[in-house]
C-alpha cells in the first residue's frame, strides 16, 4: 500500500519525503483546494521545487484541486489544471464534475483521482467517474464501515485510497455545509471549514467562549484546554443534555486495521493534515512508514506497537483517536 | 397536517392567474408514521402544487412506507394531475441500498430524482432530475449531466442568487432549474446517526427513534440559540430557508420550479401562500409575513444573498 502524506508547504513536503512517504499531495495557494488557509500551500515556483525534490527520491506528487468552482471563477480552476499538467504531476485530485471534464478532455494523459470531496461512497458512483473521465483512483469519504469498504473495492473499476490518520470529518466530505451556514464559507466554495477569520475567543468570568460566525461553539471553564472551534466538534444542547452532539474533538487512527485494509485491496492510505506543521508531518509519516514496513514483513502478525500509538496520540486532535466509521459501533 | 391557517384563502377564492415558476413539494425528509404520510398526500392531491417528489431520501432503515406504498401514493397523485417524481437516498453505502435504488431507477412510470452520483450512473440514458445534494456548482457540470439525460436540476442550497444568474445564462438548452425555496436547509450527511446518538442508542439498534421527531430534533447552543436540527444521519438548519420574498428575482432569473420542503404542521397553508403570491393575490412580503408563524424556529435566507446561510437578510 502506498503511503500518501500531506504537504502544506515546502518544508512539510521535504519532511514527508525524507520520512518515507510514497506520495505527497498539495495544493496551489488559493481557493482551488480544500485547505485554503493563510500561509499554506504552494506558489508555482515552490511547487516546481517540491516536485523536483520528491521526484529525485522516487516519491510521487499529487495536486489537489478539489473545491467546486462557480461559473465566475471557473477559468481559475481551468488555469490551475493546466498548471498542474505543465508541472507534470503524477495525478490531479479533483471533485467537481466540470473540473474533471475539463481536465480529462484537455489533458487526456493527466492521471485523475477523485477527491474525497467528490462524495463517492458506492461503486455505482465510482463507475460514473471512471466511465466519464477515466478517473483511475478514488479517495473514499470517511463514512464507510470496514465491510462496506471491502464491498466497494470488490466492485470498483478504479483503485481505492482511504484515510488512515488525522482529523476526522464526521460528515460525508463534499456534502457538508455546516461551515457556510455559520460563516458563509464552506470547504466546497472557499476551501476551508470553520475559517479562522470567523473565530472569536471571548474571555468570560467563568472561562473562555469560542464562537464561529457569532455562534457559541464551545464554553471552556477556566483552566481547561482550549481547542479550535471546528463546528461539528462543538458542545451543544439537545433536549436537556449538553454534549458533543455531533462528534468529540478526536482524530482517526486506522492503524490496527492495516492488515484488513490491505487484504481488502486498498491501494493507498492517506494521512490528513496539510494545515499541520512540518513536525507533525515528519512524526506521522515516520510512524506510518514503520507500520507499513512491518505489515509488509509479516502481515499475519501485524499489531501497532505501543510506541507508535503513543506518538500518534500526542499529535491527535483532542489527544484521542478512533476507528471512526470503519468500526460499526462508532456510527 | 393541521387545518389551513385562517389567514389563507382557498384556491377557489383566488382571483389572479398563476404565472412564473411552478410549485413542487419536496420529499418528506423526516420519519412519519404511515398514517400520517397517507393523510398528508391525500391532502396534497388538492393543493396547488404541480410536482410532488416522493420517497425516503435520508435513511434506508425507515420502513413505515415501502416502495410499493410510494408507487401507490404516486399513482393517486398522478391521477389527481400532479407530476410525480420518485426521489432517492442521498447517502448510499450498503448493497441493500443499491438494490432498492435500482428498483426505483428501473420503475417504468415515474421520473426519478438522483440524490447521489450512484443514481446518476444508474439513470444514464433516460431523463432524470438531480437533487440539491448532487454538487452542481457550474455550467460545465450541468453540461456533463445533460449529456447523461439530465432534465432538471436543483440549485445546491449554499449557492447565491448571483451564481444562479450565471448558471441560468449558461445552462444547456432544455434543462429546467428548480430552487429550494422553503424549508429547513439540508446541511450535512454522515454515517453516524445523530438522533440515535442523542438517545444513547447504537445506530444498529436505533429503535427507529426518528419517528419521535416529526420535524427533527433541535440542537441549541449553550446560550440557548436554536442552531441545527438532527434528522437521523442528516443535519439540517434550525431556521427555515424562505425565498418567497425573492419572488421577483426568481421570476427575473427564469427559475422554472420552486420547491417547498414538507414540515409536520402547516405545509398546506405554506403551499397556499406561495400560490397566492404567484397569483398576485398577496404580495410576496404579505405572504411571507403569514408564513412566518408557521416556521418552527424562525427564518433565514443568507445563502441566497451571499451571506452566512443562517442570516436573515430580507426584511419581512
Amino acid at each position: 500500500m502506498e503511503l500518501v502524506c500531506p504537504a502544506g508547504n515546502l518544508p512539510s513536503l521535504k519532511t514527508a519525503v525524507d520520512h518515507g512517504a510514497n506520495a505527497v499531495y498539495f495544493g496551489f495557494r488559493d481557493d482551488t483546494n480544500a485547505r485554503h488557509f493563510a500561509g499554506l500551500n504552494f506558489a508555482p515556483n515552490k511547487m516546481a521545487e517540491g516536485i523536483e525534490y520528491a521526484r529525485r527520491r522516487n516519491v510521487r506528487v499529487f495536486v489537489a484541486l478539489n473545491t467546486y468552482p462557480r461559473p465566475d471563477g471557473f477559468k481559475r480552476w481551468q488555469e490551475a489544471v493546466d498548471r498542474a499538467a505543465d508541472l507534470g504531476v503524477d495525478a490531479l485530485i479533483a471533485a467537481d464534475l466540470g473540473v474533471l471534464d475539463y481536465a480529462s478532455s484537455k489533458h487526456p494523459n493527466l492521471p485523475l483521482h477523485l477527491s474525497v470531496q467528490g462524495s463517492a461512497t458506492n461503486y455505482e458512483a465510482l463507475r460514473f467517474y471512471h466511465e466519464h473521465f477515466g478517473v483511475r483512483r478514488a479517495v473514499l469519504p470517511r463514512v464507510l464501515s470496514m465491510s462496506q469498504t471491502r464491498h466497494v473495492i470488490e466492485n470498483s473499476p478504479l483503485e481505492i485510497e482511504v484515510f488512515a490518520f488525522g482529523s476526522l470529518c464526521v460528515m460525508v466530505e463534499g456534502r457538508c455545509i455546516l461551515s457556510s451556514y455559520a460563516t458563509g464559507r464552506s470547504p466546497n466554495t472557499f476551501g476551508a471549514c470553520s475559517p479562522a477569520s470567523h473565530v472569536e475567543w471571548i474571555e468570560t468570568p467563568d472561562g473562555l467562549d469560542t464562537r464561529l460566525g457569532g455562534v457559541l461553539i464551545q464554553r471552556h471553564p477556566k483552566g481547561e484546554n482550549v481547542g479550535y472551534p471546528t463546528l461539528c466538534k462543538g458542545t451543544f444542547r439537545v433536549a436537556d443534555h449538553t454534549y458533543h452532539a455531533i462528534e468529540e474533538p478526536i482524530s482517526l487512527n486506522a492503524m490496527e486495521l492495516l492488515p484488513e485494509l490491505q487484504a481488502a485491496g486498498v491501494k493507498a492510505v492517506k494521512i490528513e493534515g496539510r494545515q499541520r506543521s512540518p513536525v507533525y508531518v515528519g512524526q506521522v509519516t515516520r510512524v506510518w512508514r514503520q507500520a507499513l514496513d512491518a505489515l509488509a514483513r509479516d502481515p499475519q502478525h501485524f499489531k501497532p506497537r505501543p510506541e507508535w500509538t503513543a506518538e500518534l496520540g500526542k499529535v491527535s486532535e483532542g489527544a484521542q483517536t478512533t476507528l471512526g466509521a470503519y468500526h460499526r459501533p462508532w456510527q | 397536517m393541521t387545518a389551513t391557517d385562517s389567514a389563507t384563502a382557498s384556491p377557489a377564492s383566488s382571483t389572479g392567474t398563476r404565472s412564473g415558476p411552478r410549485l413542487s413539494l419536496g420529499p418528506i425528509s423526516y420519519y412519519w408514521p404511515k398514517d400520517q404520510v397517507d393523510a398528508f398526500y391525500q391532502q396534497v392531491e388538492h393543493l396547488p402544487v404541480d410536482i410532488v417528489y416522493l420517497g425516503e431520501t435520508i435513511c434506508s432503515k425507515r420502513n413505515e412506507v415501502r416502495f410499493e406504498d410510494w408507487l401507490a401514493i404516486g399513482e393517486r397523485l398522478a391521477a389527481s394531475g400532479k407530476e410525480v417524481v420518485l426521489s432517492t437516498l442521498s447517502l448510499l453505502e450498503a448493497e441493500s441500498e443499491l438494490l432498492r435504488l435500482r428498483a426505483i431507477c428501473e420503475n417504468e412510470g415515474f421520473l426519478v430524482e438522483a440524490n447521489d452520483m450512484g443514481a446518476v450512473q444508474l439513470l444514464r440514458g433516460r431523463p432524470f432530475v438531480v437533487g440539491h445534494s448532487v454538487n452542481v456548482y457550474n455550467d460545465r457540470s450541468l453540461a456533463v449531466l445533460a449529456r447523461s439525460g439530465l432534465k432538471r436540476w436543483v440549485l445546491p442550497v449554499e449557492l447565491t442568487a448571483d451564481c444562479l444568474a450565471d448558471m441560468q445564462r449558461l445552462r444547456p438548452a432544455g434543462i429546467e432549474t428548480e430552487v429550494y425555496a422553503y424549508g429547513r436547509l439540508p446541511l450535512a450527511y454522515s454515517a453516524r446517526c445523530f438522533t440515535a446518538r442523542a438517545r444513547n442508542l447504537p445506530k444498529d439498534d436505533c429503535r427507529y427513534c426518528c419517528i419521535d421527531y416529526p420535524d427533527g430534533l433541535e440542537v441549541a447552543t449553550q446560550d440557548d440559540q436554536g442552531f441545527l436540527v438532527l434528522n437521523g444521519i442528516q443535519t439540517q438548519s434550525a431556521r427555515t430557508n424562505n425565498l418567497l420574498p425573492e419572488l421577483p428575482r426568481l421570476r427575473e432569473l427564469d427559475v422554472d420550479i420552486l420547491r417547498i420542503s414538507p414540515q409536520a404542521q402547516g405545509t398546506d397553508a405554506i403551499v397556499q401562500l406561495f400560490d397566492q403570491a404567484l397569483r398576485g393575490d398577496k404580495t410576496p412580503a404579505e405572504a411571507s409575513a403569514a408564513i412566518q408563524p408557521l416556521m418552527p424556529s424562525g427564518a433565514c435566507d443568507g445563502y441566497w444573498h451571499g451571506e452566512a446561510g443562517m442570516d436573515q437578510v430580507a426584511q419581512v
